[in-house]
């Protein structure tokens, strides 16, 4: 158990998806100008890297073991297909909940943080239960870091800043800082 | 940035054979068409005369074989060689944190027993990751000289791997090396940089157990002096020694009863 | 840096990537992953030729295979063969330079999702000769390069003190560690971009100048 809660804080706030591993910095600095789009998007994430994990796991326990030379485009196709199942059968089955995350899953499914989740879930071996704790704080932290660059950037829009800075300049300037204070999660599970 | 999310949602809608392009709140459509036109992609609207399914994994076939091919070939030329780099690394530590060690073998823990490991005949050589291993290390005579025992634990940053040699009869670390660690650097990654720390492990008593003391302050032989600065990481260091001593004590020291061994001790002599 | 107006085509294929459409500065594509490894110069090199050599390979296998590929499902054969050659210099870097593969680790797995090659071969690749595509492939893939160098190098210099490893100051140099962390990745991007923004607008100002 303690093992878990390890597993899902050091990927939720110490080694942060986005903040201290730069994935999925398109959607991050894409799309994050709006808190409840950002917000949004963040739950998609969540449920994506569920899939992933639950994929990754089954491909890297069953499939890998014959042919690891295959685990790039494994992982790559079965999760797209995996996630374009799942969205049919949510449209069918949960027509709001597809409202709510339907259309950002296209733009997710095959981002750098759902394949780094599957390389590094894979990487470390991790079981299922665990890959499952990981995909769950993994994506808690990208819901995290977008919802607060667009909480900072909604406010830097009424806010006097020079054009040559406005756009990404300043928004990696913000995610610096941002990514600065979550160091200070560093060490939280060692004393 | 909109280009890849295009590209991506085109490849899924791909993978069902879709075209039809979707409507996407807050305008990123819109974006997304301006992008294609911005990188001169023809928009995917225009309906043309559909291609046989047959031509379709045809394609896909041809690109796959190709892939394939290059891929497979790539693997058996390969192999080898990245695990022989493999070995040679796990030899490198293993010849550090045992002084005088020539040679080693595998041991693992089979029914509360270790049992030397044979060596892979199948392929799943990905399920090695969950086994655990710890190593006999020989001297040039073929004398047991101890054991080097990888264990990790969770340090400031990310996990801490590491591997230390641990003498067995005698219940002295004789040696620590640290694998893999994400450790602050200038801070944190002192554990293998800093030399002073790594004069703690030369003999280190395991029994009762290690503790971690400040840094000047050590007066038993089973204390650890931290480093100012990265107490975290050194503290971590010393739960992982103690941690794993726990796992790997009992089970050694029947290895050593029931095969009868005698271990080749240098600090147990100095002890007497 | 480059006049593509007064030179050949085959010229202009290759310096655009350096400067004029620079796939880091101008479009800020394919940072995702690879900003993760700018720490350091020689993490920043390594990672800037493994894209060379993903985007090189698949520029020429896509722009040979482009008659042979139907429109509908290009997409997903482009990202066959580019993850057959993110998986090929994996290994290769793996049996070769071992030393190199266990800094990058997994993110040279990451290459596959590198906006910038899937682009090239969408925007480029597909549509033109294999000649032509292998320039344009070198061109982006030496901006590519030039850029991350351009992150890591002062990462490198401020972060550590030294420069592919060679130690550049005295003791009296306490160096900002902040910079080898993952906060120096980003505020090292946001300023590059914000001095390339700068030196643009200037250039503009300048030439409405001339014009007026």
């Amino acid at each position: 158990m303690d093992n878990l809660i390890w597993i899902f804080v050091s990927a939720l706030l110490i080694n942060n998806f986005t903040l201290s591993y730069f994935l999925g910095l398109c959607p991050f600095l894409g799309v994050s100008g709006k808190l409840e789009t950002a917000f949004r998007l963040g739950l998609a994430n969540i449920f994506v890297m569920l899939i992933t994990a639950a994929c990754a796991y089954i491909l890297n326990t069953w499939v890998l073991v014959y042919a690891p030379y295959l685990r790039l485009i494994s992982f790559i196709i079965v999760i797209a297909s995996s996630v374009q199942f799942v969205e049919m059968a949510m449209k069918k089955l949960s027509p709001d909940l597809f409202r709510a995350l339907g259309i950002f899953l296209p733009l997710i499914t095959t981002n750098c943080a759902i394949l780094g989740l599957a390389l590094f879930s894979t990487n470390k071996g991790y079981g299922f239960i665990e890959g499952m704790v990981y995909a769950l704080g993994a994506g808690g932290g990208v819901t995290l870091a977008l919802v607060l660059l667009a909480g900072v950037r909604e406010e830097t829009k009424i806010l006097d800043i020079p054009n040559v800075i406005r756009g990404t300049a300043i928004n990696l300037i913000i995610a610096g800082i941002i990514s600065m204070a979550f160091m200070g999660f560093a060490g939280l599970f060692s004393t | 940035m909109q280009l890849h999310h295009s590209l991506t949602g085109l490849l899924k809608l791909e993978l069902m054979g879709i075209k039809s392009s979707r409507e996407l709140e807050d305008g990123s459509s819109n974006q997304i068409l301006m992008n294609q036109k911005q990188n001169n992609i023809a928009p995917q609207i225009i309906e043309e005369k559909e291609p046989s399914s047959f031509k379709l994994i045809f394609a896909l076939g041809i690109a796959g074989l190709i892939s394939g091919i290059i891929l497979v070939g790539t693997y058996i030329y390969t192999d080898p060689l990245i695990k022989a780099n493999k070995e040679a690394a796990m030899q490198r530590a293993i010849f550090k944190v045992l002084p005088e060690c020539t040679s080693y073998t595998a041991l693992k823990l089979e029914d509360g027993k270790l049992i030397e490991k044979v060596a892979d005949t199948d392929k799943k050589k990905e399920t090695d990751k969950e086994e655990l291993l710890i190593y006999a290390g020989y001297n040039a005579n073929k004398q047991l000289i101890g054991f080097a025992i990888p264990g990790s634990e969770p340090g400031f940053q990310d996990i801490i791997g590491a591997i230390f040699g641990y003498d067995g009869t005698g219940k002295v670390i004789i040696g620590f090396e640290v694998l893999e660690s994400k450790e602050t650097p200038g801070l944190g990654d002192k554990i293998f940089k800093d030399a002073d720390f790594k004069t703690n492990f030369t003999s280190l008593v395991v029994e009762p157990e290690i503790i971690a003391v400040k840094k000047g302050q050590k007066q038993n032989p089973n204390e650890v002096e931290t480093i100012t600065g990265a107490t975290i990481s050194s503290k971590a260091i010393v739960r992982l020694l103690n941690k794993t001593m726990a796992i790997w004590q009992t089970t050694i020291n029947e290895y050593i009863k029931q095969n009868n061994i005698t271990v080749i001790n240098k600090h147990e002599q100095a002890r007497k | 840096m480059s006049k593509p107006e007064n030179s050949n085509q085959n010229a202009h294929e290759f310096l655009k990537g350096l400067w004029d459409e620079n796939p880091v500065f101008v479009a800020v594509l394919g940072m995702c992953p690879a900003l993760a490894v700018t720490n350091t110069a020689i993490n920043s090199l390594a990672m800037g030729l493994a894209t060379t050599f993903v985007l090189v390979c698949s520029s020429i296998l896509v722009s040979l295979l482009k008659s042979v590929i139907p429109k509908q499902v290009r997409i997903t054969a482009y990202i066959i063969i580019i993850a057959t050659f993110v998986t090929v210099v994996d290994f290769l870097l793996a049996a070769f330079t071992p030393a190199v593969h266990k800094e990058l680790g997994a993110f040279i797995a990451l290459i596959v999702v590198n906006c910038l090659i899937l682009g090239r071969q969408e925007a480029f690749a597909s549509k033109n000769t294999v000649g032509l595509s292998i320039l344009d492939a070198l061109g982006m893939s030496a901006g590519f390069t030039f850029a991350m160098l351009c992150i890591g190098i002062p990462r490198e210099i401020l972060g550590s003190g030294s420069l592919f490893d060679v130690l550049l100051f005295g003791d009296g140099f306490e160096p900002w560690v902040v910079m080898i962390l993952p906060p120096g990745g980003f505020f090292m991007l946001g300023f590059l971009l914000l001095g390339f923004n700068w030196y643009s607008q200037k250039k503009k100002e300048r030439e409405l100048m001339k014009k007026n």
